[in-house]
Order: C-alpha cells, then structure tokens, then sequence
C-alpha cells in the first residue's frame, strides 16, 4: 500500500488515481505503507506545522528503507528549513531551500529535466523531457551528489539550474508535478511504484 | 532560447456540467463531456486547460465542483477553474476540489481583497486574474460581468495592481479580438506584458498557428484558444509543429528535436 500524505489545501486525486494509493494523515496507515508520497501544496510553514503529528512516523519509515517520494514542496520538507517560512523540515537531506530570484519567481509552466546522476525514476524517459513546474521556491542540498536532475532557468545574470530531482537511497524528490505532466509524469510514478 | 515552453492552453466553456461550444473531435463518445473533451485534448498534446463555468448558482456551483471532482481523478496536466468565484470559500472550494490554479474577474475588481486573500491559500503562484480589456482613451479599459460593464480603471494599471496583490497570472482577453479569429491583440498583449512580472496568457482571436508565435513575441507566456481547436482546423500538434519549426520552445514529446 502506497500512503499518500495529505497536509495541503490541495486534492490530490491525480496523484491518488495515478499511483492506487492512500490520501491520509492517519500515522497507523503511515506506519504500514510500503511506500510513501509527499505532495505538497502551500507554504513550508504552515505545511512543516501540519506535519508535526507524523514526523517521527515518517522518519522512522525512511530509516527503515522505506522508499519515500516527496513532491515539489514535500521534496521541499525532506530538508530542515526554508526561507519561505520558519517551520521544521523532515531535516533528512542536509542543506536548505532558496527563494528563486524576482525574475524567475514564481517558475510556472513547463520546463525540461536534465539527468545528471543514475535515479531509477528517471528511467526509459529521454533526456529533457519536460515536466510541468510551479514554484518560487527551490532546494539547496549540502551535498551535491543527491542531485539526480536539473533544470535550468533564466535570471537577470544568466541562464542557472536548480535541482528538480533529488536522491539519496531511498528518499526521492521531485520539484515538478508527475501527476500534472501527462505521459512522462506518470511514467516517474510508475517508476516510483516499482521501486 | 527561453527555458520555460510556451504554453497553448486550451478553453472550455461550461454550463450545468456540459460542454456548452459544439465540439468536433472525433472519437469522442458524449463530445459535450468536460472529462471526455479534457482527456482528449490532454492526449493532443495540451499544455493546460482553463474551464469557465458560465452558470453561478448554487446548484450549478456542485455541479461544477463535482465537475472539477471528475477531471482531477481523469485529467493528468494542470487545469484552471473560474467563472462566478466570489468569496475566499468559493476559492478554496475548487481548490479541494482538485483545480490546480482558479481564476477571478468581477469579484477581483469588485473586492480587490479577494485577490490577496486568495492568493495566501492558494499560493500566488496560482491565482489568475482574468481580465476583459476593449480599447477606449488611447489605452484598454477594464471589462467586467461577462465584458458588459466598463470600469473606469485601465487595463494596465489593473494588471499591475493585481500583481501587487498577488496574482501569479493574468489571462488577458481582448473584447476586440475575442471571437474574430483573427489573431490576438497583439497592441494589448504586449503593453500589459511590458508592466508586469507575472506571465499573461493572451486570450482571444486565435484561428492559425501563426497568432501564437505573434503572441508569444509580443510578450505572453501561453496562448489561450477555443475555437481553432474546437472546430478541427487545426490540431495542437499542428500548431506545436509551426512554432518548433520557427524556434518557438514548446513542450514536445521527445526531449530534443
């Protein structure tokens, strides 16, 4: 059973639909998933609030070897702080996370990934595929070898990239939205699912 | 080249639950079904869809939010919401419903709060601000109800006031254009382009592939049509085809071409 950990204002039917899982925030349910998902929807703030309750489930499943999927702002929540807002991350990926810079805030639409290291959820999809983004917000990891993906944007100084996907064993980050980026997206949730 | 694609983002019009424009894609079993149209328009290649529900009564406003229900369990690319939205409630309504980004016009002139209050639930990223401009005074003036009420205040100082207030996008129809099929409004487009930060999907006029490369350079960030889809002159990849082969960045199946 895939738990689908539901902490935004959001409905998260698609992700739901597309992965045959559970939307809940019952820790029982969370402490029997075999999988775990993290959509996130709001701000790292709040959210980080509403997650209290499920914190030590969540980290003691992840230790376990649980493979653990946190999207957009649940990719977010796998690092300890943000700027966009006070609030205790799931602090199990060290580094933080940035506000994109006023030129390229929010970043909406859809944008190409770039592989850069082996991710089992990037497999059979090309390099640059796209994925549909929506965000101001983007994750600064310690440690440069969790980055599996980049994406690149435009600022006042130039063209940079952020990482839109992120791994270390098994706990999975994605900056995109799968379940909103059609045929590609789905394939990353069907990867996810055969992990 | 710009990063982000350009977006060609499909309209429908709602009412009662019902495709209310007559739609002439093949293979569709009941070609007045939201859900039906959307997934065929998601398999296309659509980048988004904008769902504009021209009823506002109550009764119709669960019709809509099971309609918002069904497309969220069915549909797997962004999808906006709007039309009669005018309480904070309505707003977080269609959000648990499912809608990824809803959009306000009326209510937004006529309760500016409405947008910042809005935009702290949703995320500013998305909230959209519609906004009905025709030409008057050397400038646009602002449209409300439907483009039946003039409003004193002009297009571009709106659409700079709404980005202050935190709307993440402005879906830009010109009433000049609107329906013409002649291309947008490529004056209006860019002005307001030009004053905000904020991507402008231009909305109105759209009937060959090339008004959207007229779009996109003069500013918008996504073209919005109806009818040029609807009726089958021509298909979305059609139009994706046009603008690759001009240098337009458009999402596209395979990553490099």
């Amino acid at each position: 059973m895939i738990a689908i950990v539901d902490l935004g204002i959001g409905n998260f039917a698609s992700v739901k639909k597309a992965l045959d899982g559970n939307v809940t925030v019952n820790p029982d349910v969370v402490k029997g998933a075999d999988k775990i998902v993290l959509p996130g929807v709001g701000n790292f703030g709040e959210v980080a609030k509403k997650l209290k309750p499920l914190r030590e489930t969540i980290l003691r499943k992840i230790e376990a070897g649980t493979p653990f999927l946190g999207i957009c702002l649940g990719m977010h929540l796998l690092f300890p702080s943000s700027s966009e807002g006070g609030g205790e991350g799931l602090g199990v990926l060290a580094g933080d996370v940035s506000g994109l810079p006023r030129e390229a805030s929010p970043h909406i639409g859809w944008n190409q990934v770039f592989p850069a290291r082996e991710d089992p959820l990037l497999s059979d999809l090309e390099p640059g595929s796209f994925f549909y983004f929506v965000h101001s917000y983007y994750p600064n990891p310690e440690d440069e070898s969790v980055v599996t993906g980049k994406t690149e944007y435009e600022t006042a100084g130039g063209i940079k990239s952020f990482p839109a996907t992120v791994r270390r064993e098994n706990v999975f980050g994605v900056q995109f939205h799968p379940e909103k980026s059609s045929k590609k997206g789905l394939k990353i949730l069907e990867n996810f699912k055969q992990l | 080249m710009e990063m982000l694609a350009k977006r060609i983002v499909a309209a429908l019009d709602i009412k009662k639950g019902r495709v209310v424009k007559g739609i002439q894609f093949k293979n569709l079993r009941d070609a007045g079904d939201p859900v039906e149209l959307a997934k065929e328009y998601e398999s296309a290649g659509i980048d988004e869809l904008v769902f504009l529900d021209i009823t506002a009564s109550q009764e119709n406003r669960n019709i809509l939010l099971d309609l918002v229900k069904r497309v969220s369990r069915e549909v797997f690319i962004p999808f906006t919401v709007g039309g009669g939205i005018k309480t904070v409630e309505g707003v977080r309504g269609l959000a648990r419903n499912g809608a990824d980004k809803v959009f306000m016009n009326t209510a937004a002139v006529e309760n500016p709060d409405l947008v910042r209050k809005s935009a702290d639930v949703l995320g500013r990223a998305n909230l959209v601000v519609a906004i009905d401009g025709k030409k008057a005074d050397g400038g646009w003036r602002v449209h409300t109800h439907g483009g039946t009420k003039p409003r004193s205040v002009s297009v571009v100082d709106w659409a700079r006031r709404v980005e202050e207030l935190g709307a993440g996008e402005i879906l830009l129809t010109s009433m000049e254009t609107d329906g013409t099929r002649t291309g947008f409004d490529l004056e209006l487009t860019s002005a307001v382009a030009d004053a905000v930060n904020i991507p402008v999907i231009a909305s109105g006029g759209a009937g060959e592939p090339q008004h959207f490369e007229q779009a996109f350079r003069a500013g918008a960030s996504a073209g919005l049509a109806a009818s040029i889809f609807h009726y089958g002159d021509y298909s979305v990849a059609e139009v994706k085809n046009f603008l690759l082969e001009r240098g337009t960045n458009v999402r596209r199946e395979q990553g490099n071409y």
